[in-house]
């Protein structure tokens, strides 16, 4: 008969949750040594549980020298951004089930960016483009008494850049910007398209102009790997292609 | 299945540095140095990129308009020689056809290779000659095509 029956493996498994998981870090320390090297460290861990579960579970319980940012520890504040498994992710979001713990998971620092130790990298670049973009609002006249009202539409205009919790994971996995990193990169433009197109602001034109340098949109290949990094979904070539529009169109 | 996965990774780079012969310091990305430049905007990477568009656009027409004549119509590929060349120069319309699809075909495709330099050539002295060899190309390709289509004599022996 069909009856379903609990078999054994299956009670066994749901008495003990826990699987051994095989993590290979990139350690880099330049206090030993100018060469960066693979270690593995096999953990018994649920896996259910977070890659940043697993660094954890290693910093505190087999190896204390362990270096790797994280703040918030649930995808907020984008500090823990790191290439796992050869793809760009937040630690903070990514479970064990689903990048295959049955081989060793590869987490290595971002790329593009210079290693200070381990998993911490020289976010430096990355907020100099940043600043340049001029991520603030700029506005002329007088400063209203109550809040600068906007309608829902206006709004929905450039909602979903304004997602965006500067991680580096779009900007360290683009192609472009692993070459000379002088791109502006896609952070520092989602971050320009915020207040672009918000209807408050008024150094769209400005910021246009910064991004029409030579490093700065045009030099966008739309591969997509920003898009696809994105731990927050940001359509970020989108985003990017709107920008180039916008030079476009805003001055023919 | 097997976990093996250590051929996926490369071999580590880096070494070969020690305190007598110290790794070259590298200047951070984006930093304000005395060299850096005060602004590095302009046009011309904007008209770059619409080039690339608008002669896509026109490209396609152009090459596949000449390799449907060239190679399937009338006899297809065996019709060519100097006496067809002749034929079909001896009219403005194709005159300029073959004029406008040289200057475009050519611009488009160094335009093309000068990103993929910019986007590979990592230090500044390879991106230099690679460049230099690529505009020295372009420039002679281009006059001397243009210079054959003006000058172009049906009767040369």
């Amino acid at each position: 008969m069909a009856t379903p029956v609990l078999d054994k493996v299956e009670k066994d498994s749901a008495a003990s949750p826990y699987i051994t998981v095989t993590m290979r870090i990139r350690r880099f320390n330049p206090e030993i040594s100018d060469a960066a090297v693979w270690e593995d460290f096999r953990i018994e861990i649920d896996p259910k549980e977070r890659v940043l579960d697993a660094l954890h579970k290693i910093k505190w319980d087999v190896d204390g020298t362990l270096t790797f940012r994280r703040s918030c520890a649930h995808g907020i504040c984008g500090s823990d951004a790191m290439r796992i498994n050869g793809k760009n992710r937040l630690a903070c979001k990514t479970l064990i089930k689903d990048i295959n713990p049955e081989k060793p998971i590869t987490v290595e620092a971002i790329k593009g960016l210079t290693v200070l130790k381990d998993l911490v990298v020289d976010m430096e670049p990355f907020f100099q483009a940043y600043r340049d973009v001029m991520p603030f609002l700029v506005t002329k006249g007088n400063e209203p008494t109550r809040e600068r009202l906007q309608s829902a539409e206006d709004r929905e205009r450039f909602d979903d850049t304004t997602k965006c919790i500067l991680c580096a994971a779009c900007t360290s996995s683009c192609p472009v910007f692993w070459n000379d990193g002088q791109y502006f990169g896609p952070a520092a433009i989602v971050n320009a398209h915020r207040f672009i197109f918000d209807s408050r602001d008024e150094a769209g034109e400005q910021r246009l102009e910064i991004l029409n340098d030579k490093d700065g949109v045009w030099r966008c290949r739309t591969t997509f790997n920003c898009t696809d990094a994105c731990p927050r979904g940001i359509e970020v070539t989108k985003a990017i292609q709107e920008v180039k529009r916008a030079l476009i169109t805003r001055r023919f | 299945m097997s976990t093996d996965t250590t051929s996926a990774i490369g071999p580590v780079e880096g070494g070969g540095y020690d305190v007598d012969n110290p790794a070259p310091y590298i200047e951070a990305p984006r930093k304000r140095t005395g060299r850096t430049p005060r602004a590095t905007r302009g046009n011309f990477e904007m008209a770059a990129w619409l080039f690339m568009r608008l002669s896509g656009v026109v490209l396609v027409v152009l090459v596949l308009g000449h390799l449907l004549i060239q190679l399937f119509l009338d006899g297809g590929v065996s019709k060519i020689g100097f006496a067809f060349v002749a034929g079909r120069w001896a009219s403005p319309f194709w005159q300029v056809w073959d004029l406008l699809m040289l200057w475009l075909a050519m611009l488009h495709g160094a335009n093309g290779l000068r990103t993929v330099i910019n986007d590979y050539a990592e230090r500044a002295n390879t991106r230099l000659w690679l460049k230099g060899l690529l505009y020295t190309a372009t420039v002679f390709t281009i006059l001397l095509g243009t210079l054959v289509i003006f000058t172009f004599d049906p009767n040369i022996r």
